[in-house]
Order: C-alpha cells, then sequence, then structure tokens
C-alpha cells in the first residue's frame, strides 16, 4: 500500500469531484420561456478531500469561499450536483442515507439561531434523539451525560430556555445536542466566531476535551487562522469554491506553499508581528469565476498557463498544493489512483 | 487635547432596570494620534463611541462627566452645532457599512452630497466635481473608481462599501475619525487591506483615530495607545507596546493569554473563569472581582480608580498606591 497523505490512518470521509451549483437567481415562467440559459454559481467545485478516523480537519477560506457549502455536503444537508461521499468506506446514497446521517452531527455558528427559543434546553436535546433507538430511560441519561460532558448541570440546566442562558452556555448546550447521540464524525462551523475572546477560549478547550475522550472526528469550518492553528491536525485552504492547498496544521502554519494561502497568513493580525501584507484585489464572484486558476488576477507569480489552465491538487513535499509553480507529478486526489 | 473625555457616565433605562453602561470614563486623544478601545461585547465601548458624536439612542443619558472636542463641550451644544461638528471635526464609521449608504441612491451621488454639505458650511456652495471624488476614491484605493461611482451600494462588496464611506468622511477633512468595528464585517485580507488604509490615511490627512474593536490583535496592529474597557470602567491605557508585552491589570493578563497562540499538543489555552456581569446589577467593588484570580478583600467592597503605574494607567488594587481603607 502506497502512503497517502494520511500516512497509514484509514479515513473516515472521503470525497470525489465533490460539485455544488445553485441556481443564481429564480427562474420564473418568463425565463423558462424566452431560453435564456440560467445561470450557476459554482459553490463548491470539484472537491477531493479525505478526513482520517479521529482527526481533526480545520477549513479556512473567507467568506464566499465555499467552506460552509462544502460543511453541508458533508452532513448530507445538501445534496452534491456532482461527485459523491464515501462515509467509512461506504458511498452515501439515497438507500443508506439514514445510516450515515445516525453517525453525523453539526454545530453552527450562532447558537441564538440554532436553538428553539420556545424549548427548553432538555427538550432541545431529547428532540434530537427522537429518530435513534432506545427506551425513555436510556435517552434521559443520553441528555444527562451530554450535559455533564460539556459541563453543565442537567438539572439545574435542564429546564431553562436559550434566552436564560449566555452565549458561551447556549454554544455548550448547541454542542450536548451533537455529542448526544454518539456521532462519529461534527461539522463545526464557525463555532466561536459569535462568542467573546475569553468565552472562546472555554469553548475551543471544551472541544478538543471531547475529541480526546470520545475520539470524534471534527471538521472544523474557520476563518480565524490562530484557531485553526490550536485546534486542527490538518488545514484544508478553501479559495472561489476551489480546494488550494491541503497539509499538516505545521506545514501550512510555518511554510504554506499556495501563494493564497501565504497572503492569507500574512493578513492576520497577531500580537508577534505589525507587518501585515494583504493581497490586493478581491475574492472572485462566483457567478463568473476567472479562468484558470481563479487566484491568478490577485496572485503576484501569475504565469500564462495560470490564466487559462486551472490546476489540479497534487502532491509537494508532505502537502497537496493547486498551483502551476509547482511542477509535480500529479494526482488525482489524496489517495494515488494505483490504490483503488 | 483634541478629545477629552472626563468622568463620562452613561445610563441606559431598560425594561430590566437601568443600565450603567459607562462608569466615570476618563479618556483623552491628542493631534494625529490613534487609540484602540478594546473590550468585550457590553463593555460600553461603543457607547463611548456614540457618545462622542451624540447618537445616543432617546433611552440613554448623559448622567454626569463631560466630552470636550477641541475644547469645546459636546454634551451642551444645542442641535445646529452638533450638526456643524459631525464631517467637519468628528467622523464615524459604523461596524456594518451596508447600513450606513442610502441604498437607493447612486454611491458617486452620495459622495457628491458630502461634498455640497462641505461647501455649504465652507460658504462656497458651487457645482460639485465627480473628479474630487474619483481623487478620493483613489485615497482609499478604490480600483476603477470611474466605474465605482456609478454603482448602487448592493453592487459593491462590503470592502468596497467601507471605503466608500471612508472617503466620504475624508472629503469632510476631520480631525478625529471613530471607527466601531470596521473590519468585523469583512474578510480577513480586506481587514488586512482596511487597516493598512487606515495607519496611511492617518499620516497622509494628520488624523487622530478612535478605533472601537473587540479584537486585541488588531488593536496591537493600529494603535499609538490602547484603552481596556470592562463591564463600563476603563481598567488599563497606555502604549500599545506596554499594554500587550507587559500588560498590568488582571483582564488585560487574561484577554491576551485567550487568544490562541501555539498547538492543542502544547496544553489547552488560558480562560478567564465566569462571564461579563450584567450591568443591570454589576458586582460591588471592582467589576472584575468575581473572575479575577488575584482578588483581595478590598476589591469586594472598593472600585478602584485608574491611575499612573510605570508609563501606563491601571485601575487595580494591586498597583495602587490609594488608600485601601
Amino acid at each position: 500500500m502506497e502512503r497517502t497523505i494520511l500516512g497509514e490512518q484509514q479515513s473516515l470521509i472521503k470525497t470525489t469531484g465533490l460539485t455544488k451549483t445553485f441556481l443564481a437567481s429564480k427562474r420564473g415562467l418568463l425565463e423558462s420561456l424566452s431560453r435564456k440559459p440560467a445561470s450557476y454559481v459554482r459553490a463548491v467545485d470539484r472537491v477531493q478531500l479525505e478526513i482520517g478516523k479521529r482527526e481533526i480537519l480545520a477549513l479556512v477560506g473567507e467568506s464566499g469561499s465555499g467552506k460552509t457549502t462544502l460543511g453541508l455536503l458533508l452532513c448530507t444537508l445538501e445534496n452534491p450536483t456532482l461527485g459523491d461521499i464515501y462515509f467509512d468506506g461506504e458511498k452515501v446514497q439515497k438507500s443508506n442515507l439514514k445510516k450515515a446521517r445516525r453517525k453525523i452531527q453539526m454545530v453552527f455558528q450562532n447558537p441564538t439561531d440554532s436553538l428553539d427559543p420556545r424549548m427548553n434546553v432538555r427538550s432541545i436535546i431529547m428532540e434530537g434523539l427522537q429518530k435513534f433507538p432506545g427506551d425513555k430511560e436510556k435517552k434521559q441519561r443520553q441528555f444527562e451525560d451530554s450535559m455533564k460532558a460539556v459541563g453543565l448541570d442537567p438539572m439545574e440546566f435542564g429546564q431553562r430556555r436559550p434566552r436564560d442562558l449566555s452565549g458561551g452556555q447556549k454554544q455548550r448546550v448547541a454542542i450536548a445536542r451533537a455529542i448526544a447521540s454518539n456521532p462519529e464524525f461534527i461539522v463545526l462551523d464557525e463555532p466561536t466566531s459569535a462568542l467573546d475572546a475569553s468565552i472562546q477560549a472555554q469553548v475551543l478547550n471544551l472541544l478538543v476535551g471531547l475529541h480526546d475522550k470520545y475520539g470524534f472526528t471534527y471538521l472544523l469550518i474557520t476563518h480565524n487562522i490562530a484557531v485553526a492553528r490550536f485546534i486542527s491536525d490538518r488545514v484544508a485552504v478553501m479559495y472561489a469554491g476551489r480546494l488550494v492547498e491541503v497539509g499538516s496544521t505545521d506545514e501550512i502554519m510555518t511554510a504554506p506553499k499556495h501563494p493564497y494561502t501565504q497572503a492569507l497568513l500574512k493578513s492576520v493580525p497577531t500580537l508577534e508581528t505589525k507587518e501585515l501584507q494583504p493581497p490586493t484585489g478581491e475574492t472572485p464572484s462566483l457567478l463568473n469565476p476567472p479562468s484558470g486558476c481563479r487566484y491568478h488576477p490577485r496572485c503576484p507569480y501569475a504565469m500564462e498557463i495560470c490564466k487559462t489552465t486551472d490546476p489540479e491538487l497534487s502532491r509537494v513535499e508532505n502537502s497537496l498544493v493547486a498551483c502551476w509553480l509547482y511542477p509535480a507529478p500529479r494526482v488525482v486526489s489524496s489517495m494515488s489512483s494505483s490504490e483503488k | 487635547m483634541l478629545l477629552e473625555v472626563k468622568g463620562l457616565c452613561v445610563n441606559y433605562r431598560t425594561e430590566r432596570g437601568l443600565v450603567r453602561a459607562l462608569n466615570g470614563v476618563n479618556l483623552s486623544i491628542g493631534e494625529k494620534e490613534s487609540v484602540a478601545l478594546v473590550g468585550e461585547s457590553g463593555s460600553g465601548k461603543s457607547t463611548l463611541g456614540i457618545s462622542i458624536v451624540r447618537l445616543l439612542p432617546a433611552n440613554a443619558t448623559y448622567a454626569s462627566g463631560d466630552i470636550l472636542l477641541n475644547g469645546k463641550s459636546v454634551i451642551t451644544m444645542n442641535d445646529q452645532e452638533v450638526r456643524a461638528i459631525r464631517g467637519s471635526i468628528v467622523f464615524m464609521v459604523f461596524q456594518d457599512p451596508l447600513n450606513s449608504l442610502n441604498p437607493v441612491k447612486k454611491v458617486g451621488d452620495q459622495v457628491m452630497e458630502a461634498l455640497r454639505i462641505k461647501g455649504k458650511r465652507e460658504g462656497t456652495a458651487r457645482e460639485t466635481d465627480p473628479k474630487e471624488v474619483v481623487e478620493a476614491f483613489k485615497d482609499v484605493r478604490i480600483p476603477d473608481p470611474h466605474v465605482i461611482l456609478q454603482r448602487y451600494p448592493h453592487e459593491l462588496s462590503g470592502g468596497q462599501i467601507q471605503r466608500v464611506i471612508i472617503a466620504m468622511g475624508l472629503l469632510m477633512k476631520p480631525k478625529l475619525l471613530i471607527a466601531d468595528e470596521p473590519t468585523s464585517a469583512v474578510d480577513v485580507t480586506l481587514q488586512a487591506q482596511i487597516l493598512k488604509l487606515l495607519n496611511d490615511l492617518k499620516e497622509e490627512y494628520g488624523l487622530s483615530v478612535l478605533f472601537i474593536t473587540h479584537d486585541i490583535s488588531v488593536a496591537y496592529n493600529i494603535a499609538d495607545r490602547i484603552a481596556v474597557m470592562y463591564a463600563g470602567n476603563l481598567v488599563e491605557l497606555g502604549p500599545t507596546e506596554a499594554v500587550i508585552k507587559s500588560s498590568l491589570h488582571p483582564y488585560t493578563k487574561g484577554l491576551i493569554s485567550c487568544i490562541p497562540s501555539g498547538r492543542r499538543n502544547n496544553g489547552l489555552l488560558n480562560t478567564i473563569p465566569g462571564n461579563p456581569p450584567s450591568l443591570v446589577h454589576p458586582p460591588s467593588g471592582c467589576k472584575y472581582h468575581p473572575r479575577c484570580p488575584y482578588v483581595m478583600n478590598v476589591c469586594t467592597t472598593k472600585d478602584p480608580e485608574l491611575t499612573s503605574y510605570e508609563n501606563s494607567q491601571v485601575a487595580c488594587w494591586l498597583y495602587s498606591t490609594q488608600s485601601k481603607t
């Protein structure tokens, strides 16, 4: 077996050519009759990604880069337009969708929006368990265990409503709801960006503790580089719907290869340096993405080929990079094709 | 001093009771100086910002203290005088740029309006020249200014709108720019572009800046001095390097240590236990004492004043020579 990017580790999630397009504007009767071609937004474009068992993968990118859509696809909350998702080696399709979903949970950015204001904490968590097997007592136990795991007393907080909780406590409830059914894979979509700095640290520590104790696999979606560096084993960088670089967190943070990753890291204000070197220009429209490599209009190293041909992810040292600067042997995905 | 805030107290009347949003805040900003006001949500930093331009909502009152802009009290001004200082002396940029522009007018026309008002004030009412707007757009690094000025706000990105607003402000040639979380709604690469722009403009236009942010790393990158707020009080104020590299107040130290800087394998993050306090029923004494690892008896009964310590000012009994009885 050839060494893959994950080493000997087994993958839990794998995607091949995952693509999601959305209709850019509603088509009424007139538009349909006029036979004007519909315009589509490619939110996620041909994404090849693997997440290992018990791994924490951080997905970073700017707004509109498609990271939330990719998260929803991996949660099976959106259906891919093209491409496949494999969960634990099995292709996810209609016949086994329910089975896969029992192992997948999601935590959203803003707990005030993701918790029903009219339900108390106990019913919020119990509602998620309805579709799972087990009697009342087992579910009550699951509720109590998950509350204790996130550091909330089930007796004290069970009857409270979201409005009686602070921001940090609400996000703890959202996490308790996600872990109550004992999933394998949890998508965390900006779980701390609505929280203050002092509360963010508490929630990040909690997520690390839960990972170490229960062995969850996380996909953590974030625009915060410091959060990604702290929590993840590997980082995937997304730009305008495409993955541009995937590698170990140390590798990406210390020696980023893609010019966009480099620019992104130099844009983050830190307490160590005052030298910000942001890239020029803005993130492109997904309606009319640039030809070739989508980053070429902002890239200081743009060459002729960048304007015409979109580079695929290929192995550069220990990372995967989609950039013409690195003329490396092409591989289709992180798993080399010889292995299939 | 361009701006002097002296012992400012501001209260909000709410259903839950009186919210003491500001509790005797003292802060001054000199010419061509940039000060960052840092604090968590609910600490009163935005209230301080809008107090200075007198945009407090109807349920808020100035309870005591004073705000002097160019030596004149903002609080006692009549409406006409307040309108005259907005734009010409102080200009404010808000967090959500989309709410700051009129959605049914082209951005060029809206910027032109600012120019017309300026002309009226200077008594030189005249035809406005789009060339001036183009120049201003170039100053804030808007690409293709001729195209952008014919656009409506919804056709621009968040970063472009924030720049249009800054351009509009600069045309009025204010002395003080108050920026309330101007980069929280934009992406990190755009945030870096705007921070750089504000730093450059400070030099080019000789501006003073009051930069309100919850992100202490952003403050470090933009400010000459940093003021840290907690529950309506300034708890630390000093030169940027001093506040970040040798912080005094336990809250400042806590805030800095909360920022993830390493990897999880090297240990968990430091946290500040508990939650920010309610401003309706704030804790007695120092408002930070229920969360403070160094709490002493005096902290629970008496609120410390902001006093000088080395190059900074700090409100904490750990450093105080004040009588503790």
